[in-house]
């Protein structure tokens, strides 16, 4: 520590007593060399970030001899397309695909219209109770998935409610998580409005659709993002509540080939990733301000 | 009824639907699983409730004197002790280099190293298992400087370090967006203070970044402790907890003894990881007051 300042110190000190217009181009120069190595370190980075993908993509149009051949070979050889129409032709994605799109589109409806509800009662109106009930929510955040697991599963099958795409999304319509959201968001609008709405004889409900709603699109979104992300990749409790091929989630149907008969078959199963991932990639990509800022709101708040 | 008793019924009015779901579908089964974790509840006794008895903490010491459950222990602390700081010493290196003052690129940066985090654990471990193969790419890589990798996922010593990779992996831009977000409150005056008292750069991310980043940080730790204390999808889906029990999560226990039906005995096991969740965020939480 004591030699580092030492060194510091000489070299700021001769930096001052030479005039200003010598002084900064040396000092630009040691900043530009050094945003060259930071930008070289982010891009060897980043490539190894995204190297699985890149090789998620290449190794899809593989046929499965060339894979067995040359395991860590880069380059298709000799590409196919065979992986992908094997899954639209004989494995049916389009049915996954659409069973994880009802269950995500409920589940983020759900969360939408209950956690903004419920927000706005425990933000901006007294009740008994209150402390309660927010404090309950909380507690909930800590909760392991597999706490709930076993007494869920039993629920679903007394309600005969397994195998049923009400089953897949039921018990995640409305997360704590977006409770908190709406609720600090809610926290933020000014009192004043609601009061003169209130004054000019408007009812809470109206208060609710008319002044609040529209004022919270960027925690509706965030929370619509949030859910529509941990829906579409949720696997666990689908594996379980989805017990026939027509109730199958993407990620389960995957799960599912990649674990029987078709374990070795590398290059159909890394064409079926890319046809998991593509949909919510290209969401990502559309909407990367959105989530970035979602995951920003979640932390910091 | 007074204008206070009729806004108290709106607003449960508002609060119900919530109240609803959330009751039935989370709070009817965290009770239940408590009280299951005191029976002999099993498979069985689903249609005959009546034969289930209670057993006191029985479930519970058996549990601690059943040696796989002792080692999915070892293995998740394992897992927690090793993969947070490394996360979040990536995270933090990433965060950093991305709010050097570097102004092109940023963006396509941030979406590249957040990219792992909306991708399906499912669809990436096809991938990585196929990387990890003796003969795949990480070990050509790694023959290229001379080292030559081990068999990763068939290996006792090997598997848990490849699942704590693929976890920091998967977990670090969200912590790198958070890390991000608490550098920006960080005043720019600050480091141009001690840069023009002699402070180098060590010393200024060391005295003012990091002491000025420790709420940030604590909470990263926190989000992140919550998470890796239920590590279950990693092995499921790569190694199925081998080989011999070295990547078997207390998660992963419990969903076992789940599927075998022994749901008074998953219920305990369940019980104990959310204890301890509920214990070291409650150490974090008091850390991080302490410092405000």
């Amino acid at each position: 520590m004591t030699g580092s300042e030492d060194t510091a110190g000489p070299v700021d000190r001769r930096g001052k007593a030479e005039p200003e217009g010598e002084r900064r181009p040396s000092v630009e120069g040691a900043a530009s060399r050094g945003r060259l190595v930071t930008y070289a370190v982010l891009v060897v980075a980043v490539a190894a970030t995204l190297m699985p993908f890149v090789w998620m993509v290449l190794g899809s149009f593989k046929s499965q001899g060339e894979i067995l051949r040359n395991p860590s070979g880069f380059l298709p050889q000799d590409p196919t397309g065979e992986n992908y129409s094997t899954w639209f032709t004989d494995l049916n994605i389009e049915s996954f695909f659409i069973n994880s799109l009802i269950v995500a589109l409920f589940t983020v409806l759900g969360n939408l219209l209950f956690c903004s509800m419920v927000g706005y009662a425990l933000a901006k109106m007294d009740f008994p109770g209150k402390r309660f009930l927010f404090l309950l929510v909380m507690v909930t955040l800590m909760v392991p998935g597999v706490v709930t697991f076993v007494p869920l599963f039993v629920m679903i099958s007394r309600l005969g409610l397994v195998n049923t795409h009400a089953a897949l999304f039921l018990p995640f319509l409305a997360a704590p998580l977006g409770v908190f959201l709406m609720r600090q968001f809610m926290l933020g609008i000014p009192d004043a409005l609601l009061e003169a709405a209130r004054i000019d004889g408007a009812g809470e409900f109206r208060i609710f659709l008319g002044i609040v709603l529209p004022l919270c699109g960027p925690p509706l979104a965030t929370l619509g993002i949030l859910t529509f992300l941990t829906s579409w990749n949720n696997f666990l409790w689908p594996l379980v509540a989805a017990q026939s091929e027509e109730r199958y989630t993407l990620p389960v149907a995957l799960s599912l080939f990649s674990t029987g008969q078709n374990a070795t078959d590398y290059g159909l199963l890394l064409a079926g990733s890319v046809l998991v991932i593509t949909p919510i990639i290209a969401l990502f990509v559309i909407l990367q301000r959105f989530f970035i800022q979602s995951v920003a709101a979640t932390g910091i708040k | 009824m007074t204008r206070r008793g009729r806004q108290g019924l709106v607003a449960w009015l508002f609060a119900l639907p919530f109240v609803i779901v959330f009751g039935v579908f989370m709070l009817v089964p965290l009770v239940s699983s408590f009280v299951m974790s005191f029976t002999d509840f099993t498979s069985r006794d689903m249609v005959s409730p009546l034969a289930i008895e209670f057993v006191g903490l029985d479930q519970y010491a058996a549990l601690f004197s059943n040696p796989q459950f002792v080692r999915s222990m070892v293995n998740t602390a394992y897992f927690v002790v090793v993969g947070i700081p490394l996360t979040m010493i990536v995270a933090l290196a990433l965060a950093l280099a991305l709010n050097s003052g570097i102004d092109r690129f940023r963006t396509t940066f941030r979406v590249g190293f957040y990219t792992p985090v909306v991708t399906s654990i499912v669809a990436v471990a096809v991938v990585w298992r196929f990387m990890l193969q003796s003969d795949g790419l990480l070990n050509t890589v790694l023959g290229w400087v001379g080292i030559s990798g081990p068999d990763w996922l068939n290996s006792t010593t090997w598997a848990m370090p490849a699942m704590i990779l693929m976890a920091a992996w998967r977990n670090m831009g969200t912590l790198m967006i958070i890390f991000l977000a608490g550098l920006q409150t960080i005043p720019a005056e600050f480091k141009e203070a001690a840069s023009v008292d002699g402070a180098n750069l060590w010393q200024r991310f060391t005295q003012i970044t990091l002491p000025l980043l420790r709420p940030t940080l604590l909470l990263g730790a926190v989000l992140l402790s919550v998470g890796y204390l239920q590590f279950f999808e990693e092995p499921f889906v790569m190694t199925q907890g081998g080989p011999l029990d070295s990547t078997l999560s207390v998660s992963y226990f419990t969903y076992n003894q789940f599927g075998f039906g022994l749901y008074g005995y998953a219920s305990a096991a369940s019980y104990v990881l959310f204890v301890a969740i509920a214990l070291l965020s409650l150490v974090q939480f008091r850390a991080l007051r302490a410092k405000d």
